[in-house]
């Protein structure tokens, strides 16, 4: 695969418009480009001249994936969010940004941890967090868009929930979550539990990382759904290992205060 | 069946995983292993070579009184070596067993570095599950 030059590239559908992006501004590309760019196939065209954004939504809605090539994948989306950091002072820098703050993973916050290594595990489930959570953001618009017109917009929490237990999972797992509780002790604390979730399935945590559940990048689809239905919330991937079930993760939802004021209005 | 022991060596002779599944094993140290397979390594490497039949993949299968052994050589060099009783059936099916286990549990592992010691629990835990229950 040859990387091609930004000038010599054609209209990319879906890409915002050079014109408007910061950075250097770059001549929009003549049209020309794109007919001679189309001849040979390539990801994005194949020999037909049309790319994956020709083609019908529905067409994918009930092909499988190789599990295997997912895993290789996710492995490497794994190993970008832990090496991404190049040192203490990047790692500062990203933890400044509010939304970098980790404060699920320690509440103490990123200045008192150890050691670099330390800070950087913590970090890796919200990096899986925000991977997922674009996936999540376009998954919805999907889902909702392929419901036609029996489509309807969640407005009471347990409806997203039961949404996401069948619906989401159902489409991106191909079965509905194991179970929905509510927590005994906090009135905006819902859990979700996976017995074995699909994307960890081949990957052992070591043991000085016991804190780590990849299953964040679930945790971050979830949460961009609950956020997309505006019932902003916070998900978070737990390990409740169990004889039967060493995998089980629990996704703790925990409401923001605004949905629980909406939910004894309506 | 009794499989008595299962043995990983990386492709330059390193040991990088050994698992006993007979209590009634001699234990040896943590060097001597590395010893056996790096030993085994180079033997492995003589026998390709002295066969009098050309493009030999070297040793396969050693065979005692007591245990016979079983080597089953990857693509990329990985050998995998399982001793078992000497009347054991179908140990070929065993060795592609534990290839593929390796091939998802440790392979796709992304806390895994290539050549060094597996130390990953899913792959214990689905040997133990596949070994154990053929006991």
């Amino acid at each position: 695969m040859q990387r091609q030059d930004p000038l010599q590239s054609p209209f990319v559908p879906f890409s915002p418009n050079p014109s408007l992006q910061q950075g250097t501004p770059t001549a929009t590309a003549p049209l020309k480009h794109s007919l001679t760019a189309s001849q040979s196939s390539n990801l994005r065209y194949s020999s037909s001249r049309k790319s994956i954004y020709d083609r019908h939504l529905n067409r994918t809605q009930r092909s499988e994936l190789s599990k295997s090539s997912f895993a290789f994948l996710f492995g490497e989306m794994v190993q970008y969010a832990q090496k991404r950091v190049s040192g203490i002072q990047d790692l500062e820098k990203k933890s400044a940004t509010p939304s970098f703050v980790p404060t699920h993973v320690s509440p103490a916050g990123p200045r008192h941890l150890k050691s670099l290594s330390e800070a950087i595990h913590s970090l890796t489930p919200r990096r899986l967090n925000l991977h997922g959570y674009t996936i999540g953001q376009r998954l919805l618009e999907l889902l909702l868009w392929r419901d036609g017109r029996s489509a309807k917009r969640e407005t009471r929490i347990l409806g997203i929930l039961q949404f996401i237990t069948t619906t989401l999972y159902r489409s991106i797992f191909n079965k509905p979550a194991d179970a929905l509780e509510k927590s005994r002790d906090n009135e905006d604390e819902y859990m979700l539990i996976d017995n074995d979730p699909m994307v960890s399935s081949y990957i052992s945590i070591p043991k000085e990382m016991s804190q780590l559940n990849c299953a964040a990048f679930v945790a971050g689809i979830i949460e961009a759904v609950l956020d997309g239905c505006l019932f902003p919330s916070r998900v978070t991937a737990h390990s409740v290992p169990t004889e039967q079930f060493p995998g089980k993760t629990v996704f703790l939802i925990k409401f923001d205060e605004s949905v629980l004021e909406r939910e004894a209005v309506l | 069946m009794g499989i008595l022991a299962i043995m990983v060596l990386n492709k330059a002779g390193g040991l990088i995983y050994q698992r006993d599944f007979n209590e009634g094993l001699k234990k040896l140290s943590s060097n001597d292993y590395l010893v056996l397979a790096g030993t085994f390594h180079g033997v492995h490497a003589i026998t390709s070579r002295v066969s009098p039949v050309p493009g030999s993949g070297g040793l396969e299968i050693m065979e005692s009184e007591h245990f016979r052994m079983q080597c089953f050589q990857t693509l990329t060099g990985t050998k995998f070596l399982i001793f078992a009783q000497p009347h054991q059936p179908n140990i070929d099916v065993i060795v592609k067993r534990v290839y593929e286990l390796y091939a998802d549990y440790v392979m796709k592992n992304p806390f895994y570095q290539i050549e060094m010691p597996i130390r990953c629990e899913a792959f214990d835990r689905n040997l133990l599950a596949y070994i154990q229950p053929r006991q």
